[in-house]
C-alpha cells in the first residue's frame, strides 16, 4: 500500500528547485507570514552550507549550517515546503560523505 | 456510536496545507463497505447496521457466514463490523457505503486494535514516574513503589496496576479531522497518528 502514499506525495514535492547536494552552498528564500493578517508576507533569505538532506518524499528536510557574526547557526527547512519561495544554488562543494557533521567541530577548531 | 465504515490504515505522509503548515497525516484505504444486515428494536433489541469489509476466497469463510452473507447477497468478506445508528431503516443490505459518506475538514474517530508492546514496566504501561536517577538513588528508578499495607489490608488490590503486556487492545482517537478524501481511489487522508499498524483494519465513525 505504499504506492499509494507516494502517488499522494507526488502533488506536494517541489519539482522547481534545483538540484543540490550536501557541501553544495544554497541561498534559501522563505516565505514568512506577518501578523494575523492574511496575505501579508516578507521574504527571508539563508544562505549557507548544506549539513544533509533528511528523509525522502514530502517529508524530505535539508539542514544548512552558515556563520552569522563568527556563531554557527543551522536551519532545517522541510524540503517540499510552499512556504519557500525559491532556492538559488550559489556554489557546488565536494563533500566525501552524507551528513557533514564534522563541519561544527571543525568551527571550534578555527576560533582557536 | 454513528454512522461510519472500515477501511485500512496503509501509512503516514507529511501533508501540506493550504497555509503552508508541515502536518502529520494517515492515509487510510477504504475500500466501499457492504451493508450485510439491518438490526432494529423490533428484532434485536438495539438500532444498527452490519458492515462487510475486505475480500477474502470463498473457501475461507464457514458457511454459516457465507449463508448470513448470502441473506445481503454479498460476495466473502474478511472483517463484520457494527455501528449503531438511529435510522438503520434508512439502509437495505447489500447497499455500498464509500468514503464519500464523510466530508472534508469534518471531524472523525478512529478504532483499531493497537501495536502489541509486548511485556512493559510501570512507567511505559501506566506513565508512572518511577524512582530519582540519581541523588544516592539505588535500585529504584523504574519501580512501581508499594503495592499494597502490611496489616491493614493484608493483600495487593486486584487490579492494581503492574507491569505486564501492553497494547493489542482496542484503542479509539477521537475528533481526527478529515484533510482529503479521494472517493476514485477510495483514499482517506487524516490529521493525525492512527492506532494500529499499517494494514490493520480500522473503523472510522463520524464524530459526536
Amino acid at each position: 500500500m505504499n504506492h499509494l502514499i507516494r502517488e499522494l506525495e507526488q502533488s506536494f514535492l517541489r519539482k522547481d528547485f534545483p538540484d543540490f547536494r550536501p557541501g553544495d552552498t544554497i541561498r534559501v528564500h522563505e516565505r514568512i507570514l506577518e501578523g494575523v493578517e492574511e496575505g501579508k508576507e516578507r521574504i527571508q533569505v539563508f544562505e549557507g552550507i548544506v549539513i544533509k538532506r533528511d528523509g525522502g518524499g514530502s517529508g524530505e528536510t535539508f539542514t544548512i549550517r552558515k556563520l552569522s557574526s563568527g556563531i554557527g547557526v543551522e536551519k532545517v527547512f522541510p524540503a517540499h515546503s510552499p512556504r519557500i519561495a525559491k532556492i538559488e544554488l550559489v556554489e557546488r562543494g565536494k563533500a566525501r560523505r552524507a551528513r557533514l557533521y564534522y563541519l561544527r567541530k571543525e568551527a571550534l577548531k578555527n576560533a582557536n | 456510536m454513528a454512522l461510519g465504515i472500515l477501511g485500512q490504515k496503509a501509512g503516514m505522509m507529511t501533508w501540506f496545507d493550504p497555509k503552508g503548515r508541515a502536518i502529520a497525516a494517515t492515509v487510510i484505504l477504504a475500500e466501499p463497505s457492504v451493508v450485510t444486515q439491518i438490526k432494529t428494536t423490533e428484532t434485536d433489541g438495539y438500532n444498527a447496521i452490519q458492515l462487510g469489509h475486505g475480500k477474502i476466497k470463498e473457501k475461507n469463510i464457514t458457511k454459516p457466514e457465507k449463508g448470513h452473507l448470502n441473506k445481503a447477497g454479498a460476495a466473502p468478506k474478511r472483517t463484520l463490523c457494527e455501528f449503531s445508528i438511529e435510522n438503520p431503516s434508512e439502509y437495505k443490505p447489500g447497499q455500498e457505503l464509500s468514503v464519500s459518506i464523510f466530508q472534508e475538514g469534518e471531524l472523525v474517530h478512529v478504532s483499531a486494535t493497537s501495536k502489541g508492546k509486548g511485556t512493559m514496566g510501570v512507567m511505559r504501561r501506566h506513565g508512572f514516574r518511577g524512582g530519582d536517577a540519581s541523588h544516592g538513588s539505588s535500585k529504584w528508578h523504574r519501580r512501581p513503589g508499594s503495592i499494597g499495607n502490611i496489616r491493614a489490608t493484608g493483600k495487593t488490590f486486584k487490579g492494581w496496576r503492574m507491569a505486564g503486556r501492553m497494547g493489542n487492545e482496542r484503542a479509539t482517537v477521537q475528533n481526527l479531522q478529515v484533510l482529503k478524501i479521494i472517493p476514485e481511489k477510495n483514499l482517506l487522508v487524516i490529521k493525525g497518528a492512527v492506532p494500529g499498524h499499517n494494514r490493520a483494519v480500522i473503523e472510522i465513525r463520524k464524530a459526536g
